[in-house]
């Protein structure tokens, strides 16, 4: 079966590494299937700018399953496209028009450098975990499954958040460039366990301070990050990073 | 000590300080609006009310200070927020499509704050700053609202305070971390409820005095 194809005009944010300033390139994606991935379509175009012996377009990636977070660019003004709680790698061709004219631009902020093209340097978020994003375990065997009882609920409310895969588009789809959503996912899910609750206070005002010092902007509750986020993280995390916070600081 | 000062320097720290402020002015515009509704009830009524209040004495010194306080904690910090914000985002993006979270009132809060301060300058020295041994407040109000231009100010101003209180209520809550799937669209609701109370209640006093009364 010969599936549907469609003819597109990308407009691409190129930047080299050493430049300072980048620009919006035209490209033609030529018959494109809709049943392509957004990233399969980038795909398409770089094999016909390589052929033609020019860069082709850098752009971050790795499972292409929406599961790495890897992955991500705002398309047409939308992070991570216009789909609801869809990574760019799980948007789908099929989503577009024959015809369409599609911005590509990379995350903006400037906690996240930009390094080619749509790539940028998200290490700032693996900062944010490795100043208290964990649970110290030692030492000692693994314990008993049924030894330590959590109530169903609290546990998939830690799942939920547990969900975030860091992709940064919270960030991106801020309007001040904010990282709570992120790093409110991230103190929620530990602290909701009888497992994250002893280092709870520590490790929510070691994020908070790191956050604060990587130059992300302060949230102002616009909730556009919640709106953006693939794993469909709530801001209900945001008001436990807030509670937790002031729990830590004034105890 | 060192830690308090570490604690409002962060960005939560600073996010409490402009909603417990903002809560603070909630809850002035909700007496203050009630105090103004006596008008509805004639001259004499509305004289009386200004009377009880100014009989207060030392209670409105100091009520005066806080307010004072507070704003200039709610306004130093709320503009400090905004450069910041604006810093952490030096390249903007050619193309930007709200996702449906965005209000008007929370893309507008450091605009509409900006106007609410010149409005408030603005209505002290209508109504505040003025000799009151040579004319009382009700004179000074029917003086001002006389003159149609002010009648349009002041019915524009307040409407600006309802939408900056549309974001600024449910968002204090939030800062508070007090969200909870069950009581937020109660408080949401409360604070749509509340902006409108704010616009049509004071909204209403200028063309009342203006053209009715």
């Amino acid at each position: 079966m010969i599936s549907k194809t469609i003819n597109l005009t990308l407009k691409v944010w190129r930047q080299n590494r050493e430049e300072k300033k980048g620009r919006l390139e035209n490209y033609h994606a030529k018959d494109i299937s809709v049943d392509m991935s957004f990233l399969e379509m980038i795909d398409v175009v770089n094999e016909d700018l390589t052929k033609n012996r020019k860069e082709p377009i850098a752009f971050d990636h790795d499972c292409r399953e929406g599961i790495c977070g890897m992955c991500g660019a705002v398309i047409n003004g939308r992070v991570h496209g216009h789909e609801k709680e869809t990574t760019l790698c799980q948007l789908h061709m099929r989503h577009f028009s024959d015809g369409d004219t599609i911005v590509i631009e990379p995350w903006r902020s400037r906690a996240f450098p930009l390094i080619k093209d749509l790539v940028v340097d998200r290490s700032a978020l693996d900062r944010i975990i490795a100043a208290g994003g964990y649970i110290s375990v030692n030492t000692g065997g693994a314990p008993d499954a049924n030894g330590l009882p959590i109530a169903r609920e609290v546990a998939e409310t830690a799942f939920n958040a547990a969900a975030c895969i860091g992709c940064g588009a919270c960030v991106a789809a801020c309007p001040n460039a904010s990282a709570m959503l992120f790093v409110s996912a991230k103190v929620s899910h530990l602290a909701l366990l009888p497992q994250g609750r002893p280092e709870a206070a520590k490790r929510v005002q070691a994020m908070v301070r790191l956050m604060d010092e990587c130059g992300f902007g302060n949230c102002s509750n616009e909730t556009e990050c919640e709106a953006e986020c693939p794993k469909g993280i709530s801001i209900l995390n945001i008001a436990w990073l807030n509670r937790e916070f002031l729990k830590a600081e004034f105890s | 000590m060192n830690w308090f000062i570490a604690f409002l320097g962060s960005s939560i720290g600073k996010k409490l300080m402009m909603a417990l402020t903002g809560l603070c002015f909630c809850l002035f515009l909700s007496i203050h609006l009630i105090g103004n509704l006596t008008l509805y009830g004639g001259k004499a009524m509305f004289l009386s009310y200004v009377e009880h209040l100014h009989a207060l004495g030392p209670l409105i010194s100091v009520a005066e200070f806080g307010l004072l306080t507070f704003a200039i904690i709610h306004v130093s910090t709320g503009l400090i927020l905004f450069w910041q914000n604006l810093q952490a985002r030096p390249i903007r993006y050619k193309v930007s499509k709200r996702a449906g979270g965005r209000t008007i009132g929370s893309s507008t809060m450091p605009y509409t704050g900006v106007l609410i301060l010149i409005f408030i300058v603005i209505h002290l020295l209508n109504f505040h700053f003025i000799d009151h041994s040579r004319q009382t407040v009700f004179q000074a109000m029917n003086y001002t609202f006389s003159a149609l231009p002010y009648v349009i100010f002041y019915t524009s101003a307040v409407i600006v305070v309802a939408i900056h209180v549309s974001h600024g209520f449910w968002s204090l809550f939030q800062t508070l971390g007090a969200n909870h799937t069950k009581y937020m669209p109660a408080i949401k609701g409360l604070g749509i409820i509340l902006s409108v109370i704010f616009a049509a209640g004071f909204g209403f006093i200028p063309v009342y005095v203006g053209f009715i009364m």
